[in-house]
């Protein structure tokens, strides 16, 4: 049994003018859901993309399922949703999945248990074009769940969904976890951090914390992932200028 | 290279294109539709069946290189290609897959096109039409290959359509269909000589003229094009970017 899902070194990426993620490092347990939490510009899709191996890295090392991120081997076990659904809008629900069944090597089975599962069943011959911004996420997020990826990286995969399909959703992670895949889920909704076993806090493509909920809380006296976030930031930032 | 996903990212491009018939039908009517203007212009006769010919290697070219190039470029924006990469897809998986199904594509257009000249508009060759056909089937590659290619240079949709004028239509002006090549000015048949639109258009005269006709070579040199074209556009799809 690996130690790590995904173990990363003295990680740095820099995009253009500005340095993503400077001398990162972070380690991720297999069968866990870890969320990565942080508000937008802190370096969480960098850190996804650098993970699945889409990603220019400067420097460290960024090792996945026990081989280098990217590496051909992984490509059918790391499954990876994008912030922006990368999908055809001029195809329907199934056809879409099931042309990403064929590239994976799925069984066409997947294809409706995977329509399923997002609850898109009622949609499954409707154009994704035609559909709405949350139905579009959740077609590109059942494209991560066909076959059987070991790891899967989903980038605000619960944004601008009903309160009642993202209970839903996270039960479905938590479900995908116990049955042994390691989940790497970003957020920057706070209020979502209970339902992961560890988190991960970014700002500024700095690692700010890695620690669980109850962890976090002791630690910082906080009533919740909020607070702890900001008295997080507050302490980080009093340490600058002592 | 995995035939598996060739296969399927061919079908997938054709079931896209089903999903828009304006686009089928302006792709397979309006060559007709164009050669028959000419024919009228012209009143039918010498004139037209000089010109006839060329156009048939033109407008296969010229459409697949727009169908094509616009498709990619919808590819990598959209963060499909992204995506795709990220799976078990390889390169030349996607390239070939793109020119298989849009070599059909021209393959039919290719068909109605020549039947309209010869069948209705008496299309007067020396060489059999099936030639014709063929050379028209590799121009649509070379369009295909083109296409994929310029579609790295363009970051929107209205940039790679003035690739269009940019590259297109200069190849249009020197291969041979308004002056014959060998009564341009030097500097320009010299040009001429290195454009692949030249032989195209060399090949579909010599079926024009000859009752055995010799096409072969131009068929190589329009081929080695495509091919390199490919090679090139190959290069440009890359898995990480910054």
């Amino acid at each position: 049994m690996m130690n790590s899902a995904v173990l990363i070194r003295g990680l740095r990426v820099v995009r253009g003018p500005i340095t993503a993620l400077d001398d990162f490092d972070l380690d991720v347990r297999p069968g866990s859901v870890t969320g990565l939490l942080g508000p937008s510009g802190s370096g969480k899709s960098t850190l996804m993309r650098a993970i699945v191996g889409v990603q220019q890295v400067a420097g460290g090392t960024v090792e996945v399922l026990g081989h280098p991120a990217g590496a051909k081997v992984l490509r059918d076990r790391v499954a990876y949703v994008t912030q922006a659904p990368s999908v055809y809008a001029d195809l329907t629900v199934r056809q879409n999945l099931r042309y990403y069944a064929r590239v994976l090597g799925a069984p066409a089975s997947d294809v409706d248990r995977a329509i399923e599962q997002v609850d898109l069943g009622t949609h499954a011959d409707h154009l994704v074009g035609r559909l709405s911004g949350g139905q579009e996420s959740r077609v590109s997020l059942a494209t991560a769940l066909l076959g059987s990826p070991e790891l899967l990286v989903l980038d605000e995969p619960t944004v601008g969904l009903d309160p009642v399909l993202r209970v839903q959703l996270w039960e479905l992670f938590n479900r995908l976890a116990a049955d042994g895949a390691t989940l790497l889920v970003s957020s920057h909704v706070m209020d979502e951090a209970e339902r992961c076993e560890r988190l991960v806090l970014l700002r500024d493509g700095r690692l700010l914390a890695d620690d669980t909920l109850p962890g976090l809380l002791a630690r910082t006296g906080a009533a919740d992932a909020e607070d702890a976030f900001l008295e997080l930031v507050e302490k980080a930032e009093q340490e600058v200028a002592s | 290279m995995t035939p598996r996903i060739t296969l399927a990212t061919a079908a997938r491009v054709l079931t896209q294109l089903r999903h828009d018939p304006r686009t089928i039908a302006l792709m397979l009517v309006v060559p007709s539709l164009l050669l028959s203007l000419l024919w009228w212009i012209y009143d039918g006769g010498a004139t037209f069946d000089r010109i006839g010919p060329a156009l048939l290697a033109i407008f296969p070219f010229l459409v697949m290189f727009l169908v094509t190039s616009i498709a990619t470029l919808r590819e990598r924006t959209s963060g499909t290609l992204e995506r795709l990469l990220s799976m078990p897809t390889g390169k030349f998986d996607f390239l070939a897959g793109y020119a298989l199904a849009f070599g059909l594509v021209a393959l039919v257009q290719a068909l109605i096109t020549a039947s309209v000249a010869i069948g209705l508009l008496d299309l007067d060759t020396a060489g059999p039409a099936w030639l014709l056909i063929a050379v028209a089937v590799f121009d649509a590659l070379l369009g295909v290959a083109l296409g994929l290619f310029v579609s790295a240079f363009a970051s929107t949709e209205f940039q790679v359509v003035q690739f269009m004028p940019a590259l297109i239509l200069p190849q249009f002006l020197l291969c041979g269909l308004l002056v014959p090549r060998d009564e341009l000015p030097d500097v320009l048949g010299a040009i001429s000589d290195v454009l692949p639109l030249s032989y195209a258009v060399d090949a579909m005269s010599e079926v024009q003229t000859s009752a055995d006709p010799q096409v072969w070579g131009q068929i190589g040199v329009v081929l080695g094009f495509s091919v390199v074209l490919l090679a090139l556009g190959a290069a440009t799809l890359r898995r990480r970017t910054p």
